[in-house]
């Protein structure tokens, strides 16, 4: 058994907050840059060479890279040896993005009743989801949601007869809806399977995945290339106002499902896909 | 680049076609969500309203707080098509133009043609690029709102492209 003290939590949460909002992570950042030269669109290469000058200028003026510094989604991976001492889990979290929103200078963007509408004025709570693993590790993800791309995410209960095709029907359906709303390119995370919620949560989870790698399944690989150059192809582009860019890399993540089924989430992100994660 | 001095009058939203790229420079008013809601009740209610509509521009944008010593701190646009259901009784009493980024709605572009006003959209996503152009800020309605409180802002050779124009062309729809 390992003793972790709460208060470590709430320091690291905070620490990935921040880090999150300032800074995208390599992967994203290679993307973006590889479709900077292949884009074919005068108009389209010149708004993406904004965004990597917006990226450049966050990381120098410590200006977050988006207005809408989200609505944070912390997952937590906790080792089934660990235990917690020092005070309640969920408040440490909790604390650790108040702290995370206040001093870094990120936004407040949460309300606390969904119809009543008062801002809570720390960006608390936030959406946590944990999992039990094997070990003594803790794993922390720290994925800022902002709601420009969240609005435009969708949810598909496909029939087992809709098939592979169905599926990328229904992302390449997603994709055209959100058009210019969800400030393309974007960044799409897929969840196939499992019930309503797991599909979702999956999807989420896809988005937290490193662009330059593909699923372990060879066909879902494979629906990884197809649909990636499928969505390129609607001329959606870079801002909406066309190009080669919609999309600079899509993830999916598959789980079993009930004979009757084939839920389908597409969770649709900006091309600000934020995501910090630390063990300890 | 068509550079353009506020207010935005007839005659300058006239002379903008869909597809032009443009320089703003003066002053604009921030409101997003929840400072619509409360311009249009009161719009409804005949009082009121914490600035004048006349050849103004609104931007759609919450901020990020300002660091010590700075003007404003992330400023892009948010997305337009949620002001859609307030937007046609600003154009009404005079607004002529609005600063986001996404699709409007049918009522809100028949109402832009019946009072000639433009929708123009910054870049999404390059909130810390944009905020170099705020040159000043101020919170004039609607305090307890934080981010969603309306502000006024003066901007110098604010970049941004004219996706809809008065006779109802949009970029978008190609």
């Amino acid at each position: 058994m390992r003793e972790i003290n709460v208060n470590l939590i709430t320091e690291k949460v905070k620490e990935l907050c921040i880090a999150a909002n300032y800074d995208l992570s390599e992967d994203v950042k290679a993307a973006l840059n590889k479709a900077h030269e292949s884009e074919q669109n005068e108009l389209g290469k010149n708004i993406l060479s904004q965004l990597q000058e917006n990226l450049q200028l966050a990381k120098e003026e410590m200006i977050p890279i988006c207005q809408d510094t989200g609505m944070a989604v912390v997952f937590l991976e906790i080792g089934q040896e660990v235990y917690f001492t020092g005070g309640f889990l969920e408040d440490a979290i909790q604390e650790g993005v108040r702290q995370g929103y206040q001093e870094g200078y990120l936004r407040k963007s949460v309300v606390g009743d969904p119809l009543l509408r008062v801002n809570t004025g720390d960006n608390t709570p936030a959406v946590i989801h944990y999992s039990i693993v094997p070990g003594e590790q803790v794993k922390i993800t720290v994925a800022p949601k902002g709601f420009g791309s969240e609005n435009m995410s969708r949810i598909f209960m496909l029939k087992p007869a809709d098939g592979a095709q169905g599926v990328k029907d229904a992302v390449l359906q997603a994709v055209k809806d959100a058009g210019p709303n969800a400030c393309p390119p974007m960044m799409i995370g897929v969840g196939i399977g499992g019930t309503f919620e797991k599909c979702a949560q999956l999807a989420k989870e896809a988005l937290t995945l490193k662009l330059d790698e593909r699923h372990p399944s060879s066909h879902i690989a494979q629906m990884e290339e197809e649909l990636l150059e499928e969505i390129n192809r609607l001329d959606i582009g870079p801002a909406g106002l066309g190009g080669t860019t919609t999309c600079l890399g899509i993830r999916i993540k598959t789980y079993a499902t009930h004979i009757a089924g084939l839920p389908v989430a597409v969770n649709i992100c900006c091309h600000v896909n934020r995501h910090e994660s630390v063990e300890i | 680049m068509k550079k353009i001095k506020l207010p935005l009058t007839k005659e300058k939203v006239l002379g903008l076609k869909a597809g032009d790229m443009v320089s703003l420079t003066g002053e604009i008013y921030t409101a997003r969500d929840a400072a619509h809601l409360r311009i249009w009740e009161s719009l409804n209610k005949g009082e009121e309203i914490p600035f004048d509509l006349e050849n103004t521009v609104i931007y759609y944008l919450g901020p990020s707080p300002a660091r010590e010593g700075k003007v404003i701190g992330s400023a892009g646009p948010t997305t337009s098509s949620r002001m859609d259901k307030y937007t046609p009784a600003l154009l009404e009493k005079g607004l002529k133009g609005m600063i986001g980024k996404g699709r409007r709605s049918a009522e809100v572009i028949q109402g832009m043609k019946e009072h000639k006003a433009v929708y123009f959209a910054a870049v999404g996503g390059a909130g810390a690029l944009l905020s170099k152009r705020i040159k000043s800020s101020e919170v004039i309605a609607y305090d307890d709102l934080g981010t969603e409180a309306v502000r006024k802002l003066y901007v110098e050779d604010f970049p941004a492209i004219v996706v809809i124009d008065c006779a109802g062309n949009n970029l978008y729809e190609r």
